[in-house]
């Protein structure tokens, strides 16, 4: 099992975000996370992710613990644990946050170099093969601000990817672009999830989900609701909040 | 060559030569008081109000009162309290570097809150150090991004160098005003205008080529 948390509990303030989530995702899944906007998809994305810290649960990623309980309190491991880890798992974003600074090509080498200390050379030919993969060799030195959304989404998952995570998360990579550039990313998703890339996907796309997710999640209002095979979930489900909830979006 | 009674061929050697003062003011205020207002932009954000707090109050004295009395302040306040004085130039120096420290550090500050959490959000996932963060993604960009204000604050720095008359630092206005009261004539102050034009060119070029260098990306 690549990760594991139990009973994850986070407020921001007074308001109760996450009400105990506990999920287990396996090497080589993909799992889709549906659910109505507020209801803590991101905050959990981020949660695992290292951008927000839970305030009460267990956290495991590849066998290393990242956050245990300790009485009523969540107690992290330490700051050279927390590195490991981050490295093991990788994050798109809704709206890519590439550093416009650098080049297409240097976004994906720089940590390469920095973080792993990888040398140059071969951080470069890595990012190529990337590049090519993501079918954008002839952008390595356009820089973010020349490219479309779709693009420089292709280009923040060739920089998750060029430092070998365990585990990509993406927090609905598609709803920053245009509806006709969706489908180029869902494509490279679909190819990540051919070569069994594990990935933990939230998304609008219900399609798509259906289409590539092995395990589809629904969360409401901080908890998992249901979960269960596309065919479980889409196909006929039992229960009352799923169906209200596809229902409206079929809807619109 | 005299126009009005004015021997220029003496006056402009002189000029030049406190033109020469002007640029030594100008840069030793670009070196202090640069690396300065970072410190004082980084002071101002920090979490801890015993650090940002006395930060905001010295930029608010030090940009509050005109900088004419912080010269003074600094060439004859020691004396009163600690009973020593800075030689003329360093006085003027020191009141220069931190009075524009202070306003550097408002447009870093202002550089630094424009870098949107993305940025260090994507840094972070990626396993960079919080000094990685800052050196290679945050600090280029903060950089671009305050070019524009900071060429403005420099042009005002060669004018503001005038000041330094007030505790008789030997600079171009200085200069040019006692030639005009030896020789009872502005055509010295007039002259000095020029001069002041030219240097100050010199700076808006020099801003605008560093302006267009960094133009191969947007934010
Ligand atoms: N930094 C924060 N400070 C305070 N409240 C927050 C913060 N981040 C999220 N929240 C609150 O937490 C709740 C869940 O937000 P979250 O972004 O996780 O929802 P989501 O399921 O991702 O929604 P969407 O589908 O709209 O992206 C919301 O009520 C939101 O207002
Ligand atoms: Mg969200």
């Amino acid at each position: 099992m690549l990760l594991k948390t139990l009973n994850l509990q986070k407020s921001f303030g007074k308001t109760h975000v996450l009400k105990g989530i506990s999920l287990e995702v396996n090497e080589g899944e993909v799992i889709a996370i549906i659910g109505p906007s507020g209801s803590g998809k991101s905050t959990l994305l981020r949660c695992l992710t290292q951008l927000e810290r839970v305030d009460k649960g267990t956290i495991e990623v590849d066998g290393i613990q990242m956050v245990g309980m300790n009485g009523e309190k969540a107690v992290y491991a330490d700051n050279k644990i927390l590195h490991e880890i981050i490295l093991k798992v990788g994050l798109v974003f809704q709206n890519f946050n590439l550093f416009p600074n650098f080049s297409v090509i240097k976004n994906i080498i720089h940590a390469q170099v920095k973080v792993l200390g990888i040398e140059k050379s071969l951080a470069h030919k890595k990012a190529m093969e990337l590049l090519e993969k993501m079918n954008l060799k002839e952008k390595a030195t356009s820089y973010p601000c020349e490219l479309s959304g779709g693009q420089q989404q292709r280009v923040a998952i060739a920089r998750a990817l060029a430092l070998n995570p365990r585990i990509l998360f993406f927090d609905e990579p598609t709803s920053a672009l245009d509806p006709e550039l969706t489908g180029e990313i869902l494509k490279v998703i679909r190819s990540l999830a051919k070569e069994k890339m594990t990935m933990v996907i939230v998304t609008h796309e219900m399609a798509f989900a259906r289409d590539v997710a092995d395990r589809v999640i629904f969360m409401d209002d901080g908890v998992i609701v249901e979960e269960g095979t596309p065919e479980e979930v889409f196909g006929n489900t039992s229960n009352e909040r799923t169906k209200e909830f596809l229902q409206r979006f079929n809807q619109n | 060559m005299t126009i009005d009674n004015v021997p220029l061929h003496l006056l402009i050697p002189d000029m030049l030569e406190a033109s020469v003062e002007v640029i030594k003011i100008f840069f030793l205020t670009i070196i202090f008081s640069i690396p300065l207002g970072f410190i004082v932009a980084l002071a101002r954000r920090s979490r801890f109000r015993i650090i940002s707090f006395p930060t905001r109050i010295y930029q608010l004295i030090f940009r509050g009162t005109p900088l004419m009395l912080q010269l003074f302040f600094f060439m004859y306040g020691p004396y009163y309290i600690f009973g020593f004085s800075f030689n003329r130039f360093t006085a003027c120096i020191l009141a220069f570097v931190i009075n524009y420290a202070a306003y550097f550090g408002e447009i870093f500050r202002g550089g630094i809150a424009a870098i949107p959490k993305g940025q260090y959000e994507a840094a972070k996932v990626l396993g960079y150090t919080k000094l990685q963060t800052f050196l290679h993604i945050i600090l280029p960009q903060v950089i671009k991004h305050v070019i524009p204000a900071t060429g403005n604050e420099l042009m005002t720095l060669v004018k503001d160098t005038s000041l330094a008359q007030v505790i008789s630092v030997p600079e171009l206005f200085r200069v040019a005003t006692n030639a005009g009261t030896r020789y009872f004539s502005s055509i010295p102050i007039i002259i000095a205008a020029p001069f002041y034009l030219i240097m100050n060119s010199v700076v808006e070029v020099t801003f605008k080529m560093i302006e267009k260098k960094m133009d191969y990306y947007k934010n």
